[in-house]
């Protein structure tokens, strides 16, 4: 399965967004549903989704959904749209 | 500068430059803030323009000109447009009193960020523990008008990890939730955040009554929020140490100082109870009658400089806190730079730290 479709719920939900929303382009603080305590949220359900645990530095670097899956690739998380 | 300069700056360790070579790294970042907002804000401008500081060049970051940070409850002091406003932050003043606003681009906020991220891995390391807060969970529960105080933790977050809150809605110790977090994490440090007042109020005072301790040994605590309020109570930063060493076991405890209108820049205090200034920013204490700089050992009025704000012009400012210079680039923990210390406010001064304007609101 398409490691894409955890990233996109885990976003979806944590942003209360619609997963047709979770594009590449989708960056932070652009809309209001992303903000900080979203963004908490955000790392919570993207860490328990991929059982993994990022560093300080990556939740402050993790400014887009893009940004998020080249963050993700550092912990062996793979994308498909990647290969 | 230019932006990458600044974010390349702010990832450096925070505490190895000498006092000598930080002012020289710093002087030129804020001298293009001070020509930079005297033409992007007006009121700024004219400020420094009445006084005869406009487009000078600065021989020493003592000449860096600065306003009383007061002006930022007084006037709408921006630099950017309203469209790039991403965040306001406000300080922590009640209703009855006024409210600074510090208006955030995303840049600006950035830096905050990192700076903070910077400081925080200095004394937590870098891996990111699990988090204990001396707060309740709905001190950030409506986002669109949360406090200083949650906006504080929510900050602090980002260095935690199973982010536990200590208190219930009633604001009681949580022994039940608190149990289970620590049977989750029985070898590890913990990294406990906690306001001064909120800490000392729920958390220690509650605990000395009912004759109860917890038992946190590897906990690091961070605190902050001003001491107005425990002063009131005779509690001064060693009372506090002990009674939390007493009551908790915890016993590495780091008070900082710090404010909205400069958030990032804090000034953490060490092992030894030093609050040192990081790689970008600096305190100056001025004499109040002249405004000249104080050696060191005598107190005065605390500048702060910083080279974070970018949106607004706060890079450098007069608080009303009053302090002195320790010591410079000696310090026994290591740390270069300046260390301080902060004795009190101003006479007369209002009661504004996060933790102090919730403490008017209860009834001591």
């Amino acid at each position: 399965m398409s490691t894409n479709q955890p990233l996109i719920n885990a976003f979806s939900s944590a942003l209360g967004i619609d997963t047709s929303a979770v594009t590449d382009e989708l960056e932070y603080n652009t809309i209001p549903q992303w903000d900080s305590v979203a963004h908490m949220s955000l790392v919570a359900e993207l860490e328990s989704a991929f059982d993994i645990m990022l560093d300080t530095d990556d939740i402050i670097d993790m400014s887009s959904v893009a940004k998020a899956k080249e963050i993700l690739q550092k912990y062996d998380v793979a994308f498909e749209d990647k290969e | 500068m230019n932006h990458l300069d600044i974010e390349d700056f702010l990832s450096n360790s925070p505490y190895q430059i000498e006092q000598q070579e930080k002012e020289k790294i710093l002087l030129p970042f804020l001298a293009q803030l001070s020509n930079q907002h005297a033409v992007a804000c007006s009121p700024y401008g004219k400020i420094l323009k009445a006084r005869n500081k406009i487009n000078e060049s600065y021989a020493s970051i003592q000449e860096i000109p600065f306003i009383p940070v007061r002006l930022f409850k007084e006037f709408k002091l921006t630099s950017i447009k309203d469209e790039d406003v991403i965040k306001t932050l406000t300080s922590s003043g009640t209703t009855s009193q006024t409210v600074s606003k510090i208006y955030l681009d995303r840049d600006t906020a950035r830096y905050q960020t990192k700076a903070l991220v910077t400081i925080m891995k200095n004394y937590l390391g870098n891996k990111r523990l699990p988090m204990l807060i001396v707060d309740h969970p709905n001190v950030i529960k409506d986002r669109a008008s949360f406090s200083a105080r949650g906006a504080g933790i929510l900050g602090l977050m980002n260095f935690g990890r199973d982010v536990t809150y200590l208190l219930n809605e009633d604001m009681e110790i949580d022994f039940e939730v608190l149990g289970e977090f620590l049977k989750k994490h029985p070898d590890e440090p913990i990294f406990i955040f906690g306001f001064t007042f909120m800490v000392w109020q729920y958390l220690l005072k509650p605990l000395h009554e009912q004759d109860k301790t917890i038992s946190i040994p590897q906990g690091i605590l961070v605190h902050s929020g001003g001491w107005k309020k425990l002063q009131e109570e005779a509690v001064d930063n060693n009372t506090f140490k002990k009674e939390i060493k007493t009551h908790t076991g915890v016993s590495s405890i780091h008070n900082f100082y710090g404010m909205v209108e400069q958030v990032g820049s804090i000034y953490m205090e060490c092992k030894e109870g030093h609050l040192h200034a990081p790689i970008f920013s600096d305190v100056i204490i001025r004499d109040s009658f002249d405004w000249s700089e104080l050696p060191i050992g005598e107190s005065g009025i605390i500048q702060v400089l910083s080279i974070l704000p970018h949106s607004y012009p706060g890079h450098s400012l007069l608080t009303e806190d009053l302090g002195h210079v320790v010591g410079i680039d000696d310090c026994p923990c290591g740390r270069k730079g300046k260390y301080f210390a902060v004795i009190g406010r101003i006479p007369r001064a209002e009661i504004r730290g996060c933790s102090d304007t919730h403490a008017s609101e209860v009834s001591l």
